[in-house]
């Protein structure tokens, strides 16, 4: 039963008052994708043991979604930040790496974004 | 005998005393006892039958880590089995009754399994009932069922109240003793908001049984002092009889409060299941006492040396006039002490370090207790209670060096800290040579959503098995004596409760098992509701023993929640009977009810089936609903329809991407019929889209898909299109709607008055505002059944009054409510698709014909890319006709279209599958539609369904569209 | 036209807190950006400044409270909810927002007494001790969604309509006299 806070609405929610909604960061392939892209993006899913960023709502709350970054192994949460961006804020990504300097960063399933 | 001493039990009250029954034999005890202590002063050693083996049982120890000592407690809606009588307070009128024998207690046929115990080695069961196949099912398993399990369930409904309850706070400190005690006191000297649970119903865990003073005062006093401190403060929560039951992510912990089983019937809630947030947890739970393996030492007597003192102090109990000491530690030796000091006999301290110089055993040695060092108990002699026990030597294999007569032995194989909750979220244990003991490891703690260590383990829990900081070495002894043959370890039970045996171990290794978790389930060790706390860390020895391996290399097996058993009324807590889920009800709910509809649930709503009348079937009710409906004016209760307002510059646009049609497209005033599709492309709901003005749509949904539906647009308008303009709002509940359908609508509604409803002024597929009899509403011209058919939605404040006033207004039309069986028969009739019948989520819009609402010129709307998939554009898929059966009967639910041959698993091929299937009263026949490989391009082809029953139905392939193909009757 | 229902009809309940079901109560649900033309037209539809983060401004018997960053919940007597549309719809002519009736899609409960809050402590993970005076906390009530707020020395509790009796039912067991928390 985790705790995330709300980027939106300043508070440490309950699990029970959110909604998962699995990986983030996926880019949207539509009818103009090859097969390899558009199964990518339906079906290749990361599933790490490590860090991981997911997309909760706040559905018992303000309804918004936001994303999470925290490690599936140990459940640490190095933090949460709204749904509307591209790729994660430079702090988290930073507290990641202060917290697991081996972790190579990347959040697309391809890859393609590693730094 | 076990008896009550005259004198002492700081926790019993003398003056109050109380009548009890077990087995139906009434007995008296005091308040304040626990059971079993009120058992043991009545005398009642024997208290059950072991699992397997149907062994005489006894109290072994004191606490929630009692093994034997389970009982069922109440009778009838008050009945709860599998209670233990070590942590059951004793109250007037308590009930009790042993488990796990039959005929009696005293005599009990299973114990016929005892004698053939060697037959009935580790994995018994599993090497034994594998063949014949058939005998499994209808032979071993009802015996084994009928034999095994402990306590009977019970067969009326729980009479009691439970309840959850939330709490939040900074530190929660699990556990009473003088540990938990200063750990909540120094946390709560922070300022921190602390809470403090203790599983008893007094505070101070063992100090007051085990130690004199507690920093240079005297214990109670210093508990007084302790008390009345921590009460004082606003910022601590003491909460007794309450049970941290599990820990789980980021602080979550969960504790069972026994509020009123000492009580019972008072009107409290029986359990009140706490679920505590929090900071950090320090647990402060503790060390169970270690049994110590020696011949016969489940033999009724045979006690742990801490609860035998626990007796003694806490409830003036003995266990009998002499009482032998069996040990490898010394705190053994305080139970020697104060039994000597309730003026009982201890006739000998046996203990099997070779030297003993600490200052337990000079104080027993001073007291004129003789110590024989170096020794063992060769085997405990009795049957269903202790007569004596035969000494040996610890380092030999069992030469019986003497005989002592006694009636009880009190038993310490040292103490193992209780790590449950440390362990329960993933922190690590080292093993401790020093006590021979699992501790936690600090380095290695559970951790909090911050990263920081989430559980602290304090006192005893950590390994400080004495207050002073400095507990004494226990040398580990596993077996006893030391080189006990077979003939000895056949009798020597590490789980009481499962009857595992030491030899059941080593059998389990010798067999190949290495890991301990294959070997706890292949013998059981541990598996019982004691979840193996006195039994675990001695069958691992055994076991390391038997692989010529160490402890920590073998490991331990995984704690689990919850610590103690928890009972799922406790788990439920409110969710039970009218509560026990959410259901929706309409504004018009009470009508329906009063006009005796029959519910059927749709998502959480409950939704009139249909209305039968007196002497109706429900089958007969609803053919009469439909024929009314199509001839007559039928109304509706369709409110639980959802409905979502999308408004804003970018609406059209982003309705156009949901939508597999154009809704950007649609005139003001008017409706269109949309399909919603996943983005792998399958069908995932319907509704009719109104415009509403410039900007705003209003889009149904399916009954159940509301809330879906609603979340699904926001997920796309905040994760993908953000910089989209574009507002949602889920007014599904504002809204009562009425459905008025049939050819009697228009004069219906003319009656109301208020608004010109013609055919001109609302034509098929448009909506207008006005007013219905002088309600205010919105008219939906729109039709789910080929009939004339408008959807009125008004306030819901307003919707019982609407539906009263439709009601009556159609008396003179011949108007009557009918359910949603009608609805679907209706919109099967005119072969309409119904989400969740036509769908099942593999099903493409194309699949069910509806190319007609899916748009060839966007460029893109969500689900497009995964209809282009090569196998959902196959033409061989299966899609959407209809059938007419030969004979008219009505095609199975659920049946399947078979095709020749068989497959890989010699079942019958198939070639499609019905979808719906139903008995038309207007047409009088069986209808269906089905999902056909090829399907549009067989029409008139004869195909067959497979029944339940066996056998096949022919039908006859046709459109889907059975009544009034030319939409005559709705465009009126 | 009938006097509107609300969906218990103001059903009551007396144990260690009583509990009544009040209303209807207008609502109106609004979604905006913000900006000067939304607090103009809060200030209009209900004399109070915008609410910030989670919190609620109440004034008589008209509040606006916080649930989202472009979401309020304007609550008014249920007679002016039709002017007070109209008003918002001028005030705000032409900017991007969505103005929704909620007023009968809800149901609203008071919960009073001394212990009040310990009813609601048994049914919502909320931490009531840190709730601020004039804090709006959105969260469930058991299995279903519930907003809820400290005023005139009681909580006001809000769900939707269709659960009403559900929430009720929940309110009655966790209100049973005998089972205060403390």
């Amino acid at each position: 039963m985790l705790t995330l806070e709300c980027p939106y609405c300043g508070l440490m929610a309950d699990e029970t008052e959110l909604s998962p909604g699995y990986e983030a960061h996926l880019k949207r392939f539509g009818p103009a994708s090859s097969p390899e892209e558009f199964e990518a993006y339906m079906f290749a899913r990361k599933n790490p043991k490590g860090v991981h960023f997911e997309r909760w709502r706040h559905s018992y709350g303000c309804g918004k979604w936001f994303l999470a970054a925290r490690c599936t192994a140990t459940l640490e949460v190095f933090g949460t930040y709204p749904a509307q961006v591209g790729e994660p804020p430079a702090d988290i990504i930073a507290k990641i790496q202060a917290r697991r300097p081996e972790w190579k960063a990347g959040w697309q399933p391809d890859g393609k974004d590693t730094k | 005998m076990s008896t009550r001493l005259a004198k002492g039990g700081r926790l019993i009250d003398r003056t109050a005393a109380v009548e009890f029954t077990f087995n139906g034999k009434r007995m008296k005890g005091f308040a304040g006892d626990s059971l079993a202590a009120g058992l043991l002063a009545n005398d009642q050693m024997l208290v059950g039958r072991s699992f397997k083996y149907h062994r005489p049982r006894g109290i072994v120890a004191s606490g929630p880590e009692e093994p034997n000592a389970l009982v069922n407690l109440g009778r009838e809606a008050r009945l709860e089995p599998n209670q233990r009588t070590t942590t059951t307070e004793l109250f007037d009128g308590l009930e009790a009754t042993s488990q796990n024998h039959w005929p009696s207690l005293e005599f009990d046929v299973g114990v016929i399994n005892n004698y053939a115990a060697r037959f009935m080695p580790a994995g018994f069961y599993y090497k034994t009932f594998i063949h014949p196949r058939p005998f499994w099912k209808h032979v071993f398993e009802p015996i084994i069922r009928r034999a095994a399990g402990l306590g009977k369930a019970p067969t009326q409904g729980d009479a009691d109240r439970y309840e959850h309850a939330y709490a939040f706070c900074d530190v929660l400190v699990v556990g009473a003793g003088v540990a938990g005690l200063l750990a909540a006191k120094a946390a709560a000297d922070t300022g921190a908001r602390v809470i403090l649970l203790e599983q008893a119903p007094v505070l101070g865990g063992r100090a007051p049984v085990d130690d004199a003073q507690v920093q240079g005062k005297p214990v109670e006093a210093w508990l007084s002092a302790m008390e009345a401190d921590l009460a004082a403060r606003d910022n601590v929560t003491v909460r007794l009889r309450t049970c941290a039951a599990g820990v789980y992510d980021h602080g979550y912990v969960l504790a069972d409060e026994r509020v009123a089983d000492h009580t019972p019937g008072d009107g409290r809630p029986k359990h009140r299941l706490w679920r505590i947030r929090t900071a950090k947890v320090i647990t402060a739970t503790g060390a169970i006492e270690r049994p110590l393996s020696f011949a016969g030492n489940d033999i009724p007597g045979v006690m742990l040396a801490g609860a035998v003192r626990d007796f003694a102090v806490n409830f003036a109990v003995s266990p009998g006039d002499r009482t032998v000491v069996v040990t490898n530690n010394d705190s053994a030796y305080q139970t020697a002490l104060v039994l000597k000091a309730a003026g009982l006999e201890v006739p000998a301290i046996l203990d099997a370090r070779d030297v003993v110089t600490g200052a337990l055993p000079e104080a027993a040695r001073k007291a004129g207790i003789r110590v024989l060092t170096g020794h063992a108990i060769a085997s405990v002699k009795g049957g269903k209670r202790v007569t004596g026990v035969s000494v040996c030597l610890q380092a030999g294999e069992g030469a019986v060096t003497e005989e002592i007569a006694c009636e009880a032995v009190a038993m310490s194989g040292g103490w193992s800290p209780v790590v449950h909750l440390y362990s329960h979220c993933g922190g690590k244990l080292n093993w401790d040579n020093g006590i021979s003991a699992f501790v936690p490891d600090p380095m290695r703690p559970p951790l909090n959503h911050d990263g920081s260590a989430m559980v602290e383990c304090v006192g005893a829990a950590n390994g400080d098995l004495d207050l002073s900081g400095t507990a004494p070495a226990i040398p580990p002894v596993w077996v006893m004596p030391q080189g006990a043959p077979i003939k000895l370890r056949l009798k020597m039970w590490l789980d009481y409760q499962n009857d595992v045996k030491v030899s059941d171990v080593q059998l389990a290794a010798r067999e190949g098992y290495m890991s301990v978790e294959h070997t706890k389930r292949y013998t059981t060790l541990g598996m019982a509701t004691d979840q193996g706390k006195l039994s675990n860390i001695n069958g691992l020895a055994i076991l390391a023993d038997a692989l010529g391996s160490e402890i920590p290399q073998v490991g331990t097996t995984t704690f689990r929640p919850p610590y103690t058993p928890v009972t799922i009324g406790a788990l439920a807590g409110e969710s039970r009977g009218d509560i026990f889920q959410p259901l929706r009800r309409t504004p018009m709910h009470e009508a329906h009810e009063r006009a005796g509809a029959y519910f059927e649930p749709v998502g959480l709503w409950r939704r009139p089936y249909t209305f039968p009348r007196a002497g109706e079937t429900h089958e007969q009710a609803v053919h009469r609903e439909v024929v009314n409906t199509r001839t007559n004016v039928g109304l509706l209760d369709a409110s639980t329809l959802g409905k979502i307002v999308v408004k804003g510059p970018d609406a059209g646009r982003f309705l156009d991407m949901l939508y597999t049609g154009v809704m950007s497209t649609l005139p003001v005033g008017k409706c269109r019929y949309g399909l919603m599709c996943n983005e792998q492309g399958f069908l995932s709901d319907d509704g009719v889209v109104a415009r509403i003005d410039e900007d705003t749509w209003l889009c149904h949904t399916t009954s159940s898909g509301a809330d879906r539906i609603h979340g699904w647009m926001e997920d796309w308008l905040q994760c993908e299109w953000w910089d989209w303009q574009v507002f949602t709002a889920n007014v599904t509940e504002q809204y009562a709607q009425v459905a008025v359908v049939g050819p009697n609508a228009r004069k219906l509604l003319e009656t109301l008055g208020g608004m010109d409803v013609s055919k001109e002024t609302l034509p098929f597929m448009q909506w207008a505002d006005g007013t219905l009899g002088g309600f205010p509403c919105r008219v939906y011209r729109i039709s789910f059944s080929g009939e004339l058919s408008y959807e009125i939605a008004v306030p819901a404040s307003h919707g019982a009054a609407f539906w009263a006033a439709c009601t009556q207004a159609g008396k003179a039309f011949g108007a009557m409510p009918y359910g949603t069986e009608g609805l679907h028969v209706l919109r099967a009739e005119k072969g309409f698709i119904m989400i969740g019948d036509e769908t099942d989520g593999t099903v493409i819009p194309q699949d069910l014909g509806l190319d007609w609402a899916i748009s060839k010129k966007k460029a893109d709307y969500l689900g497009k890319r995964g209809q282009e998939r090569s196998y959902l554009a196959s033409p061989d898929r299966w899609k959407l006709v209809g059938f007419e059966t030969l004979d008219g009967s009505v095609v199975p639910d659920g049946a399947y279209i078979i095709a020749d041959g068989t497959n890989a698993n010699g079942q019958r091929n198939t070639q499609g599958r019905v979808t719906s299937t139903y008995y038309s009263p207007t047409l009088k026949r069986g209808i269906a539609m089905g999902l056909l490989k090829h399907g549009p391009t067989r029409m008139g082809d004869v195909v067959e369904f497979n029944t339940v029953q066996g056998g096949t139905v022919k039908a006859r392939v046709r459109d889907t569209m059975f009544y009034d193909k030319d939409g005559e009757k709705q465009n009126v | 036209m009938s006097d509107p229902v609300s969906a218990l009809n103001g059903a009551s309940f007396t144990g260690f807190a009583t509990i009544r079901e009040i209303g209807p109560l207008g609502m109106i649900s609004l979604r905006h950006k913000g900006g000067a033309a939304l607090t103009k037209a809060i200030k209009a539809a209900v004399g109070t400044k915008v609410p910030a983060q989670r919190r609620i401004e109440i004034k008589g018997e008209m509040a606006c409270g916080w649930m989202s960053p472009d979401e309020y919940l304007l609550i008014l007597p249920y007679a002016k909810v039709g002017a007070t549309m109209a008003a918002l719809a001028k005030a705000l002519a032409g900017e991007h927002h969505l103005a929704a009736d909620v007023s009968d899609a809800r149901a609203v409960f008071r919960v009073e007494g001394a212990k009040a809050a310990e009813v609601l402590a048994k049914l919502s993970p909320v931490d009531f001790a840190k709730l601020e005076r004039g804090e709006l906390r959105r969260s469930r009530a058991a299995q279903v969604a519930a907003a809820m707020w400290a005023q005139d020395g009681g909580f006001t509790v809000v769900c939707f309509r269709s659960v009403a009796g559900y929430v009720m039912g929940l309110l009655i067991h966790s209100a049973q006299p005998g089972s205060e928390l403390a």
